[in-house]
């Protein structure tokens, strides 16, 4: 770890050394580690030390962005001068207005010295119980255990300095015979939260489960959702439509509807930067302390998130959900949540006449970003269910579904929430019973 | 940068590993990016750094560092054989790499203008002005226009006794202009979605674009998919453009053809194969017209090099031979539990990445057909083209795609425009379909630049040649 003092010493000669008119330092080190197994065994095993440099140098409207991650004195020099040198040779940016002005960041607790400190030999450990349950049963385990840290500096010529640590821990698993598999994962900032035991347990539950199964044929059904089916769903939502550019561009789903009921009355959506049961930084690439924004409200669509740039181009304050630069897609929610209920998954089991209970889905695209149609295709694990009881495993399914239509219909959702990582930082969801959701394909497994 | 290697690799072996590959690599970015007549983006991006990949006690170790020091250098080394003797505890067989390879080399990106020796005003310049044609079009909202040029310096050292030095240079460029309306975004890209055509090439490839030439056609053709009829649904005859093609063969046949896949090494994240091993030289996996091959060694081509990040030569290996499955893409692990050479597939995502098995150039080989007279043989159909949406399972059998583009074919003509268009389809029964492809002068290789895979994630720069092609009974507009 470089450290707070060491990462203030690198931002303060870099902006000793620019001459641009604004300039900002953003540093991002990374200490992470990562064992993959497969067949039963690791097969691949890394590691990696890197911290990235990037100086953002304004002059006038003209923004110029360069990065290195050499933090020899000469580097950093070139650097600097190398964004200087970009920014001056392109025209004005008539929608810049200026960097943001420091503002006091809250401290948020998210590095566990646990993780930090995590060998390959605990985490090859963790992954022979996993891949010991699974051959006790004649299964194949695959998967991967993360042990990381992050520490995240941004500095300003205006006078900002933040600095935060993060920690990430993380096991899947998913686990297969010749015909089923079975999917599980957890992640968090504590790695001593990670129970491989009971991740292996419900990896190789759902593929003795799902062994022998039949087709069914495509159609709209009623579905119970897991987590890791709701997390990517929520993931491809906020990506498509939950930040200031792309409601600016008209390209989202909430433009022109604040105010207005876009999905059921049970479901509210939120980001807060703070909340340690997500992956928490608390600013954003900018060093803008992260606001907790209500995005969704019992259904009601309230708001979505800013950086400086699409703050200014309303008149706004920035909501602290910057990206790093230079980013042409806008902000975007980077610890999001999705409201709990107060139904367990048995309870949801039990009140469904028919449909499909889905594990996760695997590899959805947006087909229509604006009406929130996504496709994708269910994976390691899904049932068919009759009279509140599952019937049997079924071959996997394609789905192609409006989520808000989809959360229009949710009927039910757990009280159990669980934690995974989306695109951008961390992503805290239940368990999800739907009405309806429109299945148009099948595979042939 | 080969002392660093050198000590690198003699750190390794004092760690006791059987074997030990050093890379070393510099790469440098430059990407711009102009929009609604702005330059948004510009930005030059350094980066450096080597990894160490180890073989201890029979199991795989990696460690990578920014820092390029000789100390550095042991500490990673070191860092690698303590990893690999992690992995031994979770270990079913020792690792296997077959027989050496061992080779001395040097091998350059051929270029005729070096992109980084180009004004950044002109490379704006050109941007601003295919921005300014699509911005000239009443209804459009968005316009962005982008050029991406890189450079990569790398060190390929082993303890087998291999030393390459490769230097890799790509350019690319792409526009996209985006109309808006009440409930209805539609999106035209050129020459290719994915943000631009890339290729393995100087600056000549960015400079005879035509971006500006097509600005305003791309720009038309998003305004007037806005109002044009939603795509039907049902079972026609579907003839797809060169570009989604190459996205076809790169989900449906590049991805299901790579051996540690089938093997099942990707398992828990981007899936296995349905095309186990049992299928290599019988499986019937498209029509007798299809024929397939990967070429690392192809001019101008976004996945050529010279060797691959295991230091194997680059090759052409055929896939597909007149409709029947005939060859994998390999590693020297998984080839040698074919009992065959690695066919030199194996590339890394830099230097803090182990190298997997990736796609090269992934090609359709053309065929007879000229565009129109396919269209003209067309009764009924539906033309596609140029990707907007991918999917398809763990195991490459059931995808769904939809283009930004989309045609009715009535009575062998081309008519309505139609919008969101979609088709879906199983892999084997979706080739078996094939009853033309175009020929040779219809045929251009298109580079992907974001194919994504492994854990830390990757992203590889790959490309696939085709022509248009015609399929039958093909399931279109799913809503």
């Amino acid at each position: 770890m470089l450290g707070s003092q060491r990462m203030r010493q690198i931002t303060e000669r870099l902006l000793a050394y620019s001459a641009a008119q604004q300039t900002e330092v953003v540093l991002l080190s990374e200490d992470a580690y990562l064992t993959r197994f497969a067949n039963s065994r690791i097969h691949q095993n890394v590691a990696e030390q890197n911290t990235q440099i990037r100086v953002r140098a304004v002059t006038g409207k003209k923004v110029g962005v360069a990065s290195t991650n050499d933090l020899s004195d000469a580097a950093l020099q070139g650097v600097a001068e190398n964004a200087l040198q970009i920014a001056s040779l392109q025209p004005d940016n008539p929608d810049f207005q200026s960097l943001p002005a420091p503002q006091p960041v809250p401290k948020v607790d998210a590095f566990v010295q646990a993780t930090a400190s995590f060998t390959p030999q605990q985490r090859a450990q963790a992954v022979a119980t996993v891949c010991k349950l699974a051959t006790e049963r004649g299964l194949i385990a695959s998967g991967a255990f993360t042990s990381a840290t992050t520490e995240y500096a941004v500095a300003n010529s205006h006078g900002i300095f933040a600095y935060a640590p993060q920690t990430l821990s993380e096991l899947t698993a998913v686990v297969m015979s010749s015909d089923s598999s079975g999917y599980a994962s957890s992640s968090s900032l504590d790695v001593r939260e990670i129970n491989a035991e009971q991740i292996g347990r419900e990896a190789v539950d759902k593929a003795v489960r799902s062994r022998n199964p039949k087709a069914i044929e495509p159609g709209k059904y009623a579905v119970i959702l897991e987590e890791y089916a709701v997390a990517t769903l929520m993931t491809y939502l906020s990506y498509l439509g939950l930040g200031a550019l792309s409601v600016q561009e008209g390209r989202s789903f909430m433009a022109n509807r604040f105010g207005q009921r876009i999905t059921g009355e049970n479901i509210s959506i939120w980001d807060d930067g703070l909340d340690t049961t997500g992956l928490p930084v608390p600013f954003d690439f900018e060093g803008v302390p992260k606001q907790r924004v209500e995005l969704i409200t019992e259904g009601v669509a309230k708001a979505v998130v800013y950086d400086s740039y699409t703050a200014n181009k309303e008149g706004k304050q920035s909501t602290g959900h910057a990206l790093p630069a230079p980013n042409t897609y806008g902000p975007m929610p980077s610890n999001l949540f999705l409201g709990a209920g107060a139904s367990t998954k048995e309870e949801m089991l039990a009140s469904m006449d028919r449909g499909l209970w889905v594990t996760r889905f695997h590899y959805v695209n947006p087909v229509h970003p604006l009406k929130t149609i996504l496709t994708g295709m269910t994976r390691d694990g899904t049932f068919w269910i009759e009279k509140g009881e599952i019937q049997m495993p079924t071959k996997n399914l394609r789905f192609t579904q409006n989520v808000l239509e989809a959360l229009s219909s949710a009927r039910m959702i757990t009280e159990q929430t669980r934690l995974s990582r989306g695109f951008f930082g961390g992503i805290r969801v239940p368990a999800l019973c739907i009405g309806h959701f429109a299945f148009t394909g099948a595979t042939e497994f | 940068m080969k002392d660093l290697a050198d000590r690198a690799l003699n750190a390794a072996q004092l760690q006791g590993a059987s074997y030990a590959d050093a890379r070393i690599i510099r790469r440098k970015t430059q990407s711009i990016v102009v929009k609604n007549g702005h330059v948004e983006a510009l930005a030059q991006d350094d980066d450096q750094g080597f990894g160490v990949r180890v073989v201890v006690n029979g199991a795989w170790g990696f460690a990578s560092s920014s820092v390029l020091t000789l100390g550095e250098a042991t500490q990673v080394a070191t860092r690698a054989a303590d990893i690999a003797r992690a992995s031994s505890l979770v270990k079913t067989h020792d690792v296997s790499l077959g027989s050496p390879e061992v080779h001395v080399a040097r091998y350059e990106t051929p270029f005729e203008v070096d992109p980084f020796s180009v004004p950044l005003e002109d490379k704006i310049a050109l941007l601003l002005a295919a921005d300014a044609e699509m911005r000239r079009v009443k209804g459009i909202a968005i316009t962005e226009s982008n050029m991406e040029f890189v450079q990569v310096e790398e060190v390929f050292a082993s303890t087998e006794g291999s030393l390459i030095e490769q230097k890799l240079v790509e350019s690319g460029s792409g526009i996209e202009a985006t109309a808006v309306s009440e409930g209805e975004v539609q999106t035209r890209a050129f020459p290719n979605s994915f943000g631009r055509q890339q290729g393995k090439a100087g600056y000549e490839f960015v400079r005879d674009s035509k971006l500006e030439e097509n600005g305003q056609r791309i720009a038309d053709e998003a305004v007037s998919l806005l109002t044009a009829p939603q795509c039907p649904s049902g079972i026609t005859t579907l003839i797809l453009d060169s570009t989604q093609l190459a996205l076809q063969v790169h989900e449906s046949c590049g991805h299901p053809i790579e051996l540690d896949r089938v093997m099942g090494e990707e398992a828990s994240f981007a899936g296995t194969s349905f095309l186990t091993q049992d299928k290599l030289g019988s499986f019937r996996y498209g029509s007798p017209i299809v024929n397939i091959y990967a070429d690392a060694t192809i001019p101008g081509a976004l996945g050529t090099f010279g060797y691959d990040d295991e230091g194997v030569p680059a090759q052409r290996t055929a896939i597909i031979k007149n409709g029947v499955f005939s060859g994998y893409l390999t590693s020297r692990e998984t080839a040698s539990q074919l009992g065959a050479r690695s066919n030199g597939t194996m590339r890394a995502d830099g230097w803090n990445r182990i190298p997997l098995i990736r796609m090269t150039n992934i090609n359709l080989e053309p065929g007879t057909w000229e565009f129109d007279d396919l269209i003209a043989d067309t009764d009924d159909g539906i033309y596609m083209a140029v990707n907007k949406s991918w999917s398809i399972d763990d195991k490459r059998l059931n995808f769904q795609f939809g283009t930004q583009l989309a045609y009715e074919i009535k009575k062998g003509k081309l008519g309505a425009m139609l919008r969101n268009a979609t088709y879906t389809g199983i892999t084997p029964e979706f080739w078996a379909s094939c009853d033309a492809i175009c020929s040779d002068r219809h045929w251009r290789i298109w580079g992907l630049p974001n194919c994504g895979k492994g854990e830390p994630a990757q992203a590889a720069h790959v490309a696939h040649g085709a022509a248009p092609a015609r399929f039958r009974n093909v399931r279109v507009g799913i809503a």
